[in-house]
């Protein structure tokens, strides 16, 4: 799988917010073998305690996916993004650009209007977007070159409210990178949305407030490839009725 | 002159951002600065004069999902 023409195995993205120590969350992202993490930005004290978790993230090896969280308008986000890209030192950015307080529901006309200005910026985005197919065909005009569907509102834990939908993103962009950002709360959300077709997973909440954050990312990044096997093995389709598996031919009459 | 500071009010004698940084304390490299609103790169804020009011965002790296 690549992002923007960098190669990237592992189809679980994980956030580094939440978690019960530094020591932690580095188990974790080594436990699954994760490639891509998320940071953000927030306002630095004059002691400089941003600069601690700078240290962890350059001992990581991973490539840093910076975000615009938390930013309810165009301006906050695009301005944002300038200053993770110098910071981080990295031209990706995880586009949110929110409309709603309470279900952190992107607000897609901003999230659009911010992606046009950001990819003819040169950024290369990854926007958080809901599963709405005419938005995504926006940003990929906006020249997003990934979508990043909700699962579930951030941080809710309630799996993939609209897989139906989900699934028609999948036919409907074939050949667009397609990731589940936000709402996984269980390896078999996880597993569910690979099954689906998705290409990967963005999550964070779910591991870190695990009782064993370690545990649960390993957990996670065995569920997705699970799911990936499954999707490209074509699965069966249901049925409504009973079909036996053990051949009737042979049986002897015994009643 | 006063200025906001990371919604913080300040009195400063520093005319240019990177005299107001050093002033302040912020000595870290791992810092990203903004003023009214529009991000500042590294390489201008040593150009970059304030004004009485002006309001500065100063941001470092965190933990995000």
């Amino acid at each position: 799988m690549q992002f923007y023409g960098t190669e990237v195995p592992c189809p679980l993205l994980l956030g580094t917010a939440q978690y019960p120590s530094p020591q932690i969350l580095k188990d974790a992202i080594k436990a699954s073998g994760v490639d891509v993490i998320t940071v953000s930005l927030r306002r630095e004290t004059a002691d400089g305690s941003g600069a601690g978790f700078w240290n962890t993230l350059h001992d990581l090896g991973c490539h840093i996916l910076p975000n615009t969280a938390g930013c309810h308008s165009v301006q906050e986000a695009v301005t944002t993004a300038h200053m993770a890209r110098e910071l981080f030192g990295t031209d990706w950015i995880k586009l949110e650009v929110i409309g709603h307080a309470d279900t952190l529901q992107p607000d897609v006309f901003g999230l659009v209007e911010a992606a046009r200005i950001l990819c003819s910026d040169g950024f290369k985005v990854f926007p958080y977007t809901t599963d709405d197919l005419i938005v995504g065909e926006k940003l990929l005009t906006a020249g997003c070159e990934i979508l990043m569907p909700w699962g579930a509102p951030i941080g809710s834990g309630q799996g993939l409210r609209t897989p139906d939908a989900l699934r028609s993103m999948r036919a409907h962009f074939p050949d667009v990178p397609l990731i589940v950002d936000a709402g996984i709360g269980r390896p078999s959300d996880a597993c569910k949305a690979m099954e689906l077709g998705m290409d990967a997973v963005l999550l964070n909440t779910a591991v870190a407030k695990a009782g064993d954050p370690v545990l649960m990312a390993q957990a996670m990044a065995q569920a997705l490839t699970a799911g990936r096997s499954g999707y490209l093995a074509d699965p069966m389709e249901p049925r409504d009725m009973a079909v036996p598996s053990t051949p009737i031919l042979g049986m002897a009459e015994l009643a | 002159m006063n200025i906001i500071v990371n919604a913080q009010p300040h009195e400063v004698t520093g005319q240019t951002l990177a005299e107001i940084l050093l002033e302040l304390g912020y000595d870290s490299p791992a810092l990203a600065t903004a003023m009214n609103g529009s991000f500042v790169p590294r390489t201008a804020r040593e150009a970059t004069t304030l004004n009485s009011g002006d309001q500065i965002e100063i941001l470092a790296p965190m933990q995000g999902g």
